[in-house]
């Protein structure tokens, strides 16, 4: 009696134990990430770093705006391809499919949030870069986009399904139609949530290197419109990360650092939204 | 009579929940339905401004008259504005208490001045000493009885022939219920009204006529104090003595 007591003690406390160390460890990596990146690129984020293209090879110095104004721009227009169609396929599965169809469709948004990012890639290379016959930022922002519809697809419905079906018949008892009533209590009850279902996406691609790969395939240069091979931080991290100079490996550290920290900002700004509470207090 | 229900039946799927109901709903008065939970009062007051229809599956048969005028025939948003509702619990939109009431106005795409407007549905619902300094704060920072008279001015706005009321002090404590009984016998002379209570004691002070159902028939339909007094049919008299329900 008493040494299975003594037992079950040993056992609770060792697993408490356990469990405590490995949810420590979950979360210090994050911090141990930011640390080696503050630690190896620290020093490098500067000035230049945001306004000097790079420098030819063999000399030090320069920076990479042409990766942050690329990145800026292929992001822009994979959120004007993946923003409208995850979100307007969202409100057709929340408030018009069948449940047979909603659940094809989000079966296949499951898929596809999970496809490998570098098929992804291939796919866009021969249906947007083999046409051409050359790279583009549209080939790359057409890569992103693709992955930005599922993830915003997939949280936008939810999001329209919590919205409480008493608005919706509040709203259609005063003669509005369908459409009205998503437009103008639905979807603004869900904004928040929709909002922050959309910066996550956003995040989410910012870190993409694979799709990138054969679509933008990179500049070192300037890119004028977006019709031209162009380079972006992830992409640049990568180039930078396998030369052989000293000089470059400071810098992909500093192009982590930088982007790591865009992607938590746009993190904790849609919490900051999402924690401003539910406009519409559930039942 | 504003209202004419003749032989309805209602199927969920396959599964009937109203049984050859008929029923008049007379003008400018208040017309109650009660009876057990279950009993299909709720349903037979959403197929009057065709709410049953936002749920799949939903079949009506039958004959209901508004005016004279077949509402199934109706484009359904005219109907519905002439046909309003208020539900059990209260339901706000995310929007000011102004914008609350506007609502119904807008979407009608009313040419009336919308200030004037909402000021005149806010005091028809006894709401608006209350909220008069603060329209544009959010309808969620009122009261329950606050936002279900909200609710209620916002059904007014587009000045509806006949206003449905389901359960709608259900939520309610009994302060709040007072003032909305209190509400609903003055909108009288407004519109025509119906509405569902399993409150016995509130379809007595209230309405004018009664009808009972049970198990999806309508049992019995009368003068309200008649039917309190000398119920004619036995069930009548267990339900509202309390032997059931």
């Amino acid at each position: 009696m008493n040494s299975s007591l003594r037992w079950r003690k040993f056992v609770s406390g060792f697993m408490l134990t356990m469990t405590g160390v490995c949810a420590f460890i979950a979360v210090s990596v994050l911090f141990l990430i930011l640390g080696y990146l503050v630690y190896h690129g620290g020093t490098s984020v500067n000035w230049n770093f945001f306004t000097k293209l790079p420098t030819p090879v063999g000399e030090t110095g320069g920076g990479m705006a042409n990766a942050i104004v690329g990145s800026a721009k292929l992001l822009f227009l994979a959120t004007l391809m993946g923003v409208p169609i995850g979100f307007l396929g969202a409100v057709y599965l929340a408030e018009f499919s069948g449940s047979t169809a909603a659940f094809v469709v989000r079966y296949a948004a499951d898929l596809l949030n999970g496809v490998p990012s570098i098929v992804i890639g291939i796919f866009a290379y021969s249906l947007v870069v083999l046409p051409v016959k050359h790279f583009s930022a549209l080939a790359g922002g057409f890569a992103l986009g693709l992955m930005m519809i599922p993830i915003t697809l997939l949280s936008t419905e939810e999001f329209l399904r919590a919205v409480p079906r008493a608005l919706r018949e509040g709203a259609m008892a005063l003669g509005a139609s369908k459409w009205r009533t998503i437009a103008t209590v639905i979807v603004p009850a869900a904004y928040r949530g929709i909002l922050t279902a959309i910066l996550l996406a956003f995040a989410r691609v910012a870190g993409e290197t694979a799709p990138l790969l054969f679509t933008a395939f990179g500049n070192r240069f300037w890119s004028p419109g977006f019709n031209q091979p162009i380079d972006s931080l992830p992409h640049m991290i990568f180039t930078y990360a396998v030369a052989p100079y000293e000089d470059w490996h400071r810098q992909a550290w500093a192009a982590g650092l930088v982007l790591l920290g865009l992607i938590l900002v746009i993190n904790i700004l849609a919490r900051a939204i999402l924690a401003r509470g539910i406009a519409v207090p559930r039942s | 009579m504003r209202m004419n229900i003749t032989k309805v039946n209602f199927y969920y799927g396959s599964k009937q929940t109203l049984f050859d109901i008929t029923l008049g709903i007379a003008v400018n008065k208040v017309t109650a339905l009660i009876g057990p939970s279950g009993c299909g009062k709720s349903t037979l007051l959403r197929t009057l401004n065709r709410m049953h229809e936002t749920v799949r599956n939903a079949r009506l048969e039958g004959e209901i008259l508004l005016d004279g005028q077949n509402i199934l025939a109706q484009d359904v948003t005219l109907l519905r504005r002439r046909v309003g509702m208020v539900f059990q619990r209260p339901n706000p939109f995310p929007k000011s208490i102004f914008d609350n009431v506007a609502y119904g106005l807008r979407i009608n795409g009313s040419k009336l001045p919308l200030a004037e407007a909402v000021e005149k549905s806010l005091r028809h619902a006894a709401l608006w000493d209350e909220v008069k300094d603060h329209l544009h704060k959010s309808a969620y920072e009122l009261s329950g009885g606050q936002q279900q008279r909200l609710c209620i001015a916002r059904a007014l706005a587009v000045e509806p022939e006949v206003l449905l009321l389901d359960e709608p002090c259900s939520a309610l404590d009994p302060i709040s219920t007072a003032k909305i009984e209190e509400l609903l016998v003055q909108l009288k002379d407004l519109c025509t009204i119906t509405i569902v209570t399993h409150n016995m004691q509130q379809a007595a002070r209230v309405s004018d006529f009664t009808a009972f159902l049970l198990t999806g028939q309508l049992i019995e339909f009368s003068p309200t104090p008649q039917l309190f007094t000398t119920p004619g049919d036995p069930r009548t008299e267990a339900y509202i003595t309390g032997r059931f329900g």
